[in-house]
């Protein structure tokens, strides 16, 4: 090997030395939820001990970490197919029907995404009290579809502008109405990019804390609150069992991340990076 | 985003009444965002504490900015104010140094590379309060953890960080969840860098400090914007981590606005008080949000025009 192939390669391990390091966390938290409690205390720490799946057993399946779980998957999906829903024919109208005005509502929606939560969050509780909407899943629906309604319209405009509108001209000279020319013409074009900007919109709310934790008590509470819990110690008996069910609360997220890593660019910064 | 859009085309006059279509979602969106936005101010002026429901009420002329008056004469308001910043900034310079290093260490071809960048993005998808609780419970725990088996490997006592230097521990916690967030944007400016051009560089003899200062750098300039405004807008809001590692304290050493806010509104329910802050942590964002849509609509306006 040459002077510079030994420098290509030492480039390469360090790379890959400090990728592993930055993952190591991640992974200390999956190796353990396989420990035994007794593994997972002990000092030094085991680097190699014989895997055990009680802790999965009895914190993950036989805890309540599936109802927690049941309780993030409704509220995401609900309030990702409603910000879908308002968010799709908003972006048609953006990208097809472009004006000063539309840019500016565009440039005033994405602000809104990024209002702080903090500064909302008090009137946000006293309405959720009064319409009786604290720890509902509509309540959290309603609220996180506002949160993802902004990267919906943002992404989608983006997906219709890059599509030829010589083929929507086409189905209008065949007498398409909007339905038609919605479902057989920009529909299956759409799809990859209604898959992204989904997926983001899964990211962004399957992970929210924030609202959560101020405006569910336990019926509607989210993985995220109950992950929460975790922070006073629950005993030395219990570090398995936490790490087991924070690794059920963190893996769909994290596997949907590792497929979508780059659409997860376009949709971190709306677009505003391709 | 593509130009066609802005140039009329023949027949796209065709149901002009469809732009109305993005009424719905912007109804929704006042509804959602304004409403509280409106009622936040109105809360400002009112002494509404919860466990008092008749103090809900105008303050009353004579001394309406009575929550603002408090609070900036308040002492703990400053250091919550320099808490916010300081994790704020002390994030974005962490998070520049390693995303840009490990951006440029990404943008070359290498056995491995697809797995590597797998690797270093994992940090970002973790839900916040679980990467807080691992970190801190797994391993910065300092009987068992895995900083005490660094230290004393290393022939130091074992210390407990997060009780030691707290909003250090935060800061690292923070900036080991968001280092991925600038990489994967870096990574994607660096990658839109055409070759011809790098090569032009290195055929005019620049060497490598040269080319990152005079071709790459510049031509990073509105990633490095747009990721470092974003990330700002994000870290302002920093709050499950600070409620997981050290619930604000001890004291307040770690108390940050969003903190603040929630400590004001669901352990004292002073409603009053909490909108108060709230209208800072509202100008706060205010003040980056508006360097940011400047970017963008700089962006929008280069590409259609």
């Amino acid at each position: 090997m040459t002077r510079h192939d030994w420098k290509h390669a030492s480039w390469t391990v360090g790379t890959l030395v400090i990728a592993f390091l930055m993952f190591f966390p991640v992974l200390w938290m999956v190796l353990t939820s396989f420990k035994s409690e007794n593994d997972a205390i002990a000092f030094p720490p085991k680097w190699i001990f014989t895997p055990t799946f009680a802790n999965w057993r009895t914190a993950v399946f036989g805890g309540p970490v599936l109802e927690f779980m049941g309780n993030t998957a409704l509220i995401t999906v609900g309030s990702t197919l409603l910000a879908l829903a308002l968010g799709v024919p908003a972006a048609y109208a953006m990208a097809f029907y472009r004006s000063r005005r539309s840019d500016g509502s565009m440039l005033w929606m994405m602000s809104t995404r990024m209002l702080p939560p903090a500064g909302v969050i008090v009137p946000l509780f006293v309405l959720f009290r009064n319409l009786n909407l604290l720890d509902t899943h509509l309540g959290l629906v309603l609220l996180f579809a506002g949160m993802n309604l902004p990267l919906v319209v943002w992404m989608v405009t983006g997906f219709m502008e890059d599509l030829p509108f010589a083929l929507i001209e086409a189905a209008r000279l065949d007498g398409a109405n909007l339905w038609q020319e919605f479902t057989r013409v920009l529909l299956p074009l759409l799809l990859p990019g209604l898959a992204a900007t989904s997926l983001l919109a899964l990211i962004f709310t399957w992970n929210e804390f924030f609202f959560a934790v101020n405006l569910t008590t336990r019926n509607a509470s989210p993985l995220s609150v109950y992950v929460s819990t975790f922070k006073a110690a629950q005993g030395d008996l219990f570090i398995a069992k936490m790490s087991a069910a924070s690794t059920a609360a963190v893996i769909p997220v994290l596997v949907a991340g590792w497929i979508a890593q780059r659409q997860l660019v376009t949709g971190l910064t709306m677009g505003a990076v391709k | 985003m593509s130009m066609q859009a802005s140039v009329p085309a023949p027949g796209r006059r065709i149901g002009e009444g469809r732009r109305f279509l993005s009424a719905p979602a912007l109804i929704y969106l006042i509804l959602v965002t304004q409403i509280p936005f409106a009622m936040t101010i109105w809360f400002a002026f009112t002494n509404w504490n919860l466990l008092r429901p008749a103090s809900a009420g105008f303050i009353g002329w004579d001394s309406m900015f009575r929550n603002f008056a408090r609070i900036l004469q308040n002492p703990d308001f400053y250091t919550v104010l320099f808490n916010t910043l300081y994790l704020t900034i002390a994030v974005a310079v962490l998070t520049f140094a390693f995303g840009m290093a490990f951006a440029l260490l990404l943008d070359r071809p290498f056995p491995g590379r697809a797995i590597a960048r797998t690797l270093l993005i994992s940090p970002f998808l973790m839900m916040p309060v679980a990467s807080s609780v691992v970190w801190k419970n797994l391993l910065l725990e300092p009987s068992f953890g895995l900083s005490a088996w660094v230290f004393r490997s290393l022939g130091l006592t074992s210390v407990y960080l997060v009780q030691e230097a707290p909003m250090l521990s935060i800061i690292g916690i923070v900036s080991w969840q968001w280092t991925p967030f600038v990489m994967l944007i870096l990574l994607a400016g660096l990658q839109s860098l055409p070759d011809d051009v790098v090569e032009a560089a290195q055929l005019d003899g620049a060497g490598p400090i040269a080319q990152f200062r005079y071709v790459t750098l510049p031509h990073l300039r509105r990633f490095i914007e747009i990721a470092m405004l974003l990330e700002v807008i994000f870290i302002l809001n920093i709050f499950g981590h600070i409620f997981v590692v050290t619930s604000g304290g001890p004291g307040i050493q770690t108390t940050n606005l969003p903190y603040q806010i929630f400590l004001e509104a669901f352990s004292r329910w002073n409603i009053g008080r909490a909108s108060t802050y709230g209208i800072f942590a509202i100008i706060l964002a205010n003040l980056v949000i508006i360097a940011f849509l400047q970017v963008l609509r700089r962006k929008r306006e280069e590409e259609t025009a």
